[in-house]
């Protein structure tokens, strides 16, 4: 299997574990990954709320560069598949799209370029079975929620590739894995996003009120596909807990770094010192 | 006579529609998309209300909202209504009327930080995080929200201290203003 793989910018600082945590499972699993030259941001949310025509055009760059390649597009950020795919959605969608597009890139684009999410990819286009044969490491008994967040499975017309309601495509990976995925009823909910750093009160009530759902369902960690997610989790975790409430400590994890571990994967490849709340105690009991 | 509301200026509504390519005319008031909202109750308006001031024809209400500056961007609204109306889109309409008019509410931070992370993207071609947090902290004026964070995040390597230029850092100086003359067409 053959991707052309779309980085985005977090990969780059924020979500340095993620990008690192990505290549080492493609390459234990053998998919192939090989980086777009030249990309460049998708935009993002600051980009469709003030101008569409640039919303459109910076993932069509991107997507245009792939088409170059020949190959579809992988991404391990939820925002940045979410780009890629709305802009898809748009440019076939609309002749007059279309033909703006292509004087604002300069160069012709026809919105057939595949984009899938590598959840997607590793779940339903190379199977359980295939993953199965190379987890190293059973991690029974840890007690797994799955977040998917909003832009993974949202807007459903464009991106879903799984019920945008009760998806379970990350369900199914962590059952690979072996540690128990519990059900909960908020892993659609938003975090807050890209309020992050403009209105972080506002993030830490919402990433308070995902995390004590979270502990109440009797699960000990969180499982994302998204920097976004992670860092409103993660990174805000303390602030949420002081400001709401005391909750025990949850580590959330890449989708990536829990299946790197059952992959049997070193711990530094998968960049897990990055987390600021450690999975190291959790670890040692499985 | 106290000024009553009536559905008799269609301007907004006609404008809103056009530019969204949604009907928010449809909506009848369900609260569906209020309902499962993660921001409402930071709202001054909620996204139903949104739609309803909308077809009344509110627009100085609406542009100076604080509402079109705390909306996620999360789209369950969209996702969720009942009558297919593309609420996260009129969201995203009514933030670049606001701006366009010069009236968006002065204390709105996610408006800034737009403007930051934008800004970062056309220097480099991506995201530069440590840059793009100066030129937020200027232009909002908030310079201690978060800074407890720096020396953490430094330890853990998220936060890098030099640009990583895009390749085509220079087309996409080019591809930004042809989009923002494109825009002025529409
Ligand atoms: S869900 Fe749709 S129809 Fe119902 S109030 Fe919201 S916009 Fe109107
Ligand atoms: S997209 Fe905005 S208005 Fe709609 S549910 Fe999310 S935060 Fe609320």
């Amino acid at each position: 299997m053959k991707y052309a793989f779309f980085p985005g910018c977090s990969l780059e600082s924020t979500a340095w574990d993620l990008d690192k945590s990505a290549r080492a499972v493609c390459k234990a699993l053998e998919i192939e990954l090989i980086d777009i030259p030249g990309w460049s941001c998708c935009g993002s949310t600051p980009a469709h709320v003030s101008n569409a025509s640039l919303a459109t055009a910076l993932p069509a760059m991107n997507l245009q560069k792939a088409a170059d390649m020949g190959m579809p597009i992988t991404t391990v950020c939820a925002s940045c598949y979410g780009r890629l795919r709305v802009a898809n959605q748009k440019i076939n969608d609309s002749d007059e799209e279309r033909e703006r597009v292509g004087r604002i890139i300069g160069k012709p684009y026809d919105g057939k370029v595949e984009v899938h999410h590598l959840l997607d990819v590793i779940v339903n286009k190379l199977g359980s079975e295939a993953v199965a044969d190379k987890v190293e490491r059973k991690l029974s008994g840890m007690k797994v929620a799955c977040y998917y967040g909003c832009l993974l499975s949202r807007p459903p017309e464009a991106v879903a590739f799984d019920n945008p309601e009760h998806p379970s495509v990350m369900e199914k990976l962590v059952a690979m894995t072996g540690a128990e995925a519990i059900e909960w009823p908020y892993k659609t909910e938003c975090c807050g996003a890209s309020l992050s750093i403009s209105n972080s009160d506002v993030v830490g009530r919402l990433s308070h009120r995902l995390l004590s759902m979270v502990r109440r369902a009797g699960a000990e960690c969180v499982v994302v596909a998204c920097p976004l997610c992670q860092v409103n989790l993660d990174l805000r975790q303390a602030d949420a807990t002081a400001a709401h409430g005391k909750l025990p400590e949850t580590p959330i994890l890449y989708f990536t770094q829990l299946l790197g571990l059952a992959l049997g994967l070193p711990e530094e490849e998968l960049g897990l010192e990055a987390l600021m709340v450690s999975a190291a105690p959790l670890l040692s009991m499985v | 006579m106290e000024e009553t509301l009536t559905c008799k200026n269609t301007k907004l509504l006609s404008e809103v529609e056009r530019r969204s390519g949604t009907k928010v005319s449809r909506c009848f008031q369900c609260h569906k998309c209020s309902t499962g909202c993660p921001v409402a109750p930071d709202m001054d308006y909620m996204s139903s209300q949104v739609m309803r001031l909308i077809i009344l024809g509110q627009e100085e209400e609406l542009l100076k909202s604080k509402a079109i500056w705390l909306c996620a961007s999360c789209e369950a609204c969209t996702t969720r209504c009942p009558m297919d109306i593309d609420i996260t889109g009129v969201m995203d309409v009514l933030r670049m009327m606001a701006i366009e008019r010069k009236v968006a509410e002065p204390d709105a931070r996610s408006k800034e930080f737009n403007k930051a992370f934008l800004t970062s993207v056309r220097w480099h071609g991506r995201v530069f995080e440590a840059g793009m947090m100066a030129i937020y902290k200027l232009r909002s004026k908030d310079f201690f929200t978060d800074m407890d964070k720096v020396p953490k995040m430094l330890s853990k390597r998220k936060l890098a201290l030099w640009p990583h230029f895009s390749r085509v850092a220079g087309e996409i100086r080019k591809v930004f203003k042809r989009a923002e003359e494109e825009e002025k067409k529409r």
